[in-house]
């Protein structure tokens, strides 16, 4: 096996035994992405930022950053024109988190702009292709963090998840995907999309991996009033490969009409394999399911409308004014600039949630879908009374082709119709690989516990993933 | 003619002075270089987060109980949205719906009378940043310096009938914040800003006329002028059979006029929603009674017990209390020196005249109560005049010296042996022979100039009682 594609528990181990050497493994990665990243598009951009001399360094492992996590003095931008050379002035917590424990940056991967979207088609640097079908899309928003990790061009990658934009493209390209618990891992420096529902999570090649990655960025930051002061378990003591007597949830909302049967099959394997190694299975009604995605897209859009009307022109950032000589007011430079810089679905969005939040519509639709939000979650609380995980599909297909769904969003939406509940709730979830699809594109299967019983995830999904060879299969591009 | 009733509620701007911003670390502080008091969370730079100064709270529940408001124990904030270059976020973190403090009131004096102005809400908020035009230029350039200096803004209700009462509620308003300690509430450096609403109605009428919304008013008189200007604008209007359009309007101190700013097309809908980057908690019902056990004394309160505890009068008291510091260092003297009236005299006379002169507040002047005390005795056993007296505070002012020793140093004690003054008199009396013919002929008072001059000979040092006794022991021979 070449060494871009260990993973990082394979990689320290033959760091230890001397048989590599963190800097051979850095550049193994570099030249793989030298070689593949013309077809895949994973990096929004490339940097060359120096080598973390670290020392004891306890995970020297290379890792891709979505273009929307903070890393000072690097360009980030959201894959969007309007931050055009935008260089943060401090890190992310999870950077400074990465930093310490000698992780090595190599750029930041691709993205929908502003993580709107499910396709990474939005970007401003171009579509990110899928390294299973360079046909199909990653999925999104954070397609170039998950194509980077199934292309071998990186060994990690981190993501941001609002409404399944870690877990969905996870499960396009093959490779796990995990949503913490809302308040888990701190959002400074996060560039926000929608507050509520934002939280960074990991892209790695297997279960072990996730709970090592989640480790390093996991904990309370006094910089971030919602993260969530709590003891951090080590979650690696969570990998065990014993699913006797765990009690699982399958709503059946979620295995409704729009299903691909490949989908469906993969998933009901899954089932089969789970209740072999002695889970039991039972099917639940979480009735408030089908209001999730009108929920979602009134709170997400409103507080993006807010989070994203900083980007004005003024201090940062893309400026521009009309090239009409007569306007030259205060208002013709906020409106030229957030003209050229926004694309048409961060456009779409902004007019949304502006729309949802204006006097008159307020409780119509904001403090509705606040009150739904609020009955999603109980669904969720009466379902773990009684279980310790619900299983789903991670998304109802496969990857789709580049541009099939670009002309309508509302069927691009629906790509996140299973993931954006567990935003909505607030819990964690994650996307481990279940199968391939006929023509060979990978499927996905979701975990979900309740909030801040990741142990509980990691363990059902090593539970699976430790009697199947999906995780070990490897793109060739 | 119809008569109108002038109805005028005011919305008051008070930043607070905690140590940091409301949201950041970075210093709260005023004059500094432009932008050197910012970080990248009130700058607010794409990824930070907001996280909230609690000693901002215990103002803001200072403030609430002072006015006699209900503390809401639950505490949120909102997103005000709007642009401006000055605003980095594009929305003001706010209090909507749950402001800290609601329902109160604050007792007014008017014309000797009190009078509850209601008081709608206190919500905390944070400042913008300010704009500097410069034409030199020809470009705006942003100060951030200000954006996150926390703020409490103040919601009286529509209680005020008159410029004048809206001059007395400020002015109240201000003593009671600096009684608290909350604010130096300064005009000057916008730490105490001021919006006004008014509308006129018919005398006796229930419902509220059309209102306007006076900005840019930087001082008290000028809230006291634009408002006396809008009665006149808005009656004119109404006496004419015309509207009072519902608008913004700024106040031109050069020219004293209001100029309307905006009109409806452009009205804000701010689109507020809860600020989901700071989780709404409770306060414990124990640290709201407890702020209530440490409020200071108020100037009402204070004023009342001058006038029972030291026998002041009630224009004294209130010349007392106007400054906290002022009246503090009162009874700190009559501690030490049992003799209110005169230190009270001295106080609002000679001490407020010689800080009005140097233009410092009275804890800039560094005046201990022992020297104090010490000059007032001295000027009580006759030691000094009363006028070389005000010269030896004026030096204890500028040099922080002992009063005695300035006394001596200067040679200011005041002569009363009549051997030393026998040649004064002589001179004075034979320089002034037609004044002395007009007290021999009985025109006693005119012995009051030839006091005068013999003062000046003496450079103030004499006792002018013994003066006086000489020239008429001399001139009239009593």
């Amino acid at each position: 096996m070449k060494l871009n594609e260990l993973t990082a528990h394979e990689a320290l181990a033959a760091f230890k035994a001397k048989t590599t050497t963190p800097k051979a493994l850095l550049e193994t990665v570099k030249n793989a992405i030298n070689r593949t990243e013309k077809k895949v598009n994973a990096f929004a951009h490339l940097d060359e930022i120096p080598y973390n001399s670290k020392e004891d360094a306890k995970a020297p492992i290379p890792i891709a950053i979505k273009d929307n996590i903070c890393i000072k003095d690097y360009p980030t931008t959201c894959a969007s024109h309007i931050l055009k050379n935008f260089k943060p002035l401090y890190d992310a917590t999870v950077i400074s988190k990465l930093r310490e424990s000698g992780a090595n940056f190599l750029g930041h991967s691709n993205m929908d702009e502003f993580a709107f979207g499910s396709s990474t088609e939005t970007s401003h640097f171009g579509p990110t292709k899928n390294p299973w079908n360079l046909d199909c899309v990653p999925g999104g928003s954070s397609g170039g963090s998950a194509a980077a990790v199934a292309a071998n061009e990186t060994i990690w990658a981190l993501g941001s998840d609002t409404g399944g934009s870690i877990r969905q493209p996870a499960s396009f390209c093959g490779v796990v995907g995990l949503k913490p618990t809302y308040g888990l891992v701190s959002r400074y420096g996060l560039i926000a999309f929608a507050s509520s529902l934002d939280q960074i999570g990991p892209f790695t090649k297997d279960v072990e991996d996730c709970a090592l990655l989640l480790n390093l960025i996991a904990g309370h930051d006094e910089y971030d009033s919602t993260s969530a002061k709590i003891e951090i378990p080590d979650y690696t003591k969570s990998l065990i490969n014993d699913a006797k007597g765990l009690k699982i949830a399958i709503p059946k909302e979620y295995f409704i009409e729009g299903i691909s049967p490949d989908v469906k099959a993969s998933v009901d394997e899954a089932i089969a394999l789970l209740k072999k190694k002695g889970a039991t299975f039972t099917e639940i009604s979480m009735p408030h399911t089908e209001y999730a995605v009108a929920t979602y897209y009134i709170l997400a859009t409103a507080e993006a409308s807010s989070n994203l009307a900083r980007f004005d022109g003024i201090q940062y950032g893309l400026r521009s004014l009309p090239k009409e000589q007569r306007k030259t007011s205060l208002i013709d430079l906020y409106e030229e600039t957030r003209n050229q810089g926004f694309g048409q679905e961060a456009k779409r969005r902004i007019m949304l949630g502006t729309y949802s939040l204006s006097a008159g519509y307020y409780d119509a639709y904001y403090l509705r879908a606040q009150k739904v939000r609020t009955l999603i979650k109980k669904d969720f609380d009466d379902a773990f009374k009684q279980f310790d995980a619900i299983i789903t599909p991670t998304s109802p297909t496969t990857a789709f082709k580049i541009g099939e769904k670009t002309s309508n969003p509302l069927s691009m939406y629906l790509s996140d119709i299973y993931t954006i509940s567990a935003n909505l709730a607030g819990i964690p979830a994650v996307s481990i690989p279940c199968g391939f699809s006929k023509d060979n594109l990978p499927i996905g299967l979701q975990i979900m516990t309740k909030p801040f019983d990741e142990q509980m995830l990691f363990r059902t999904a090593y539970s699976y993933e430790q009697n199947t060879d999906w995780h070990k299969k490897r793109v060739n591009l | 003619m119809k008569n109108y009733e002038t109805v005028i509620g005011l919305e008051v701007h008070l930043q607070l002075n905690t140590k940091t911003k409301i949201f950041c670390g970075c210093a709260n502080t005023f004059g500094q270089n432009a932008n050197t008091l910012t970080c990248p969370i009130c700058l607010g730079l794409p990824g930070t987060l907001p996280v909230f100064n609690k000693e901002v709270l215990k103002n803001g529940i200072r403030v609430g109980l002072a006015l006699n408001c209900k503390i809401n124990s639950f505490v949120k904030f909102d997103r005000k949205n709007y642009y401006y270059p000055d605003l980095p976020k594009a929305y003001q973190i706010s209090q909507y719906d749950f402001p800290i403090a609601k329902d109160g009131y604050l007792p007014v004096q008017i014309d000797g009378q009190l009078k509850n102005i209601g008081i709608t809400r206190a919500h905390m908020e944070e400042d913008a940043g300010k704009l500097i035009h410069d034409s030199e230029i020809k470009a705006s350039l942003v100060d951030y310096n200000r954006t996150g200096t926390p703020l409490v803004e103040i919601v009286s209700e529509p209680d005020i009938r008159s410029p004048q009462e809206a001059y007395d509620y400020l002015t109240s308003l201000k003593l009671l914040m600096q009684y608290l300690d909350v604010s130096d509430c300064d005009m000057e450096k916008g730490s105490l800003r001021c919006d006004a609403n008014i509308s006129l109605r018919k005398e006796g009428a229930k419902e509220f006329g059309t209102k306007a919304e006076v900005k840019n008013l930087n001082s008290f008189k000028a809230v006291k002028s634009a408002l006396e200007f809008e009665v006149g604008r808005q009656k004119k209007l109404l006496d004419s059979g015309e509207r009072v359009v519902q608008e913004t309007r700024l106040w031109d101190e050069a020219k004293q006029i209001t100029l309307s700013m905006r009109s409806k097309e452009e009205a804000h809908d701010y689109r507020y929603f809860p600020e989901p980057d700071l989780v709404p908690f409770t306060v414990d019902q124990k640290v709201i009674d407890a702020a209530r056990k440490a409020l200071p004394e108020f100037p009402l309160a204070k004023s009342g017990r001058f006038i029972k505890e030291y026998g002041l009068s009630e224009y004294d008291a209130d010349v007392l209390i106007q400054d906290k510091n002022l009246s503090q260092f009162f009874e700190d003297c009559i501690v030490n020196y049992n003799e209110p009236k005169k230190i009270c005299n001295w106080i609002s006379g000679a001490l407020k005249q010689e800080l009005n002169a140097k233009k410092i507040n009275f804890p800039e002047a560094k005046l201990s109560v022992d020297h104090f005390i010490s000059l007032i005795q001295k000027v009580d056993d006759g030691t000094v005049s009363n006028l070389a007296g005000k010269d030896v505070l004026k030096i204890m002012l500028d040099t922080h010296k002992d009063p005695n020793a300035i006394i001596s140093n200067k040679g200011l004690a005041q002569v009363s042996d009549e051997g030393a003054l026998e040649n004064i008199i002589a001179e004075v009396v034979s320089e002034n022979p037609q004044i002395v013919e007009q007290i021999k002929l009985g025109k006693e008072s005119a012995i009051g100039f030839l006091v005068g001059q013999s003062m000046r000979k003496t450079q103030g040092k004499a006792n002018p009682k013994i003066i006086n006794q000489m020239l008429k022991r001399r001139i009239l021979d009593v």
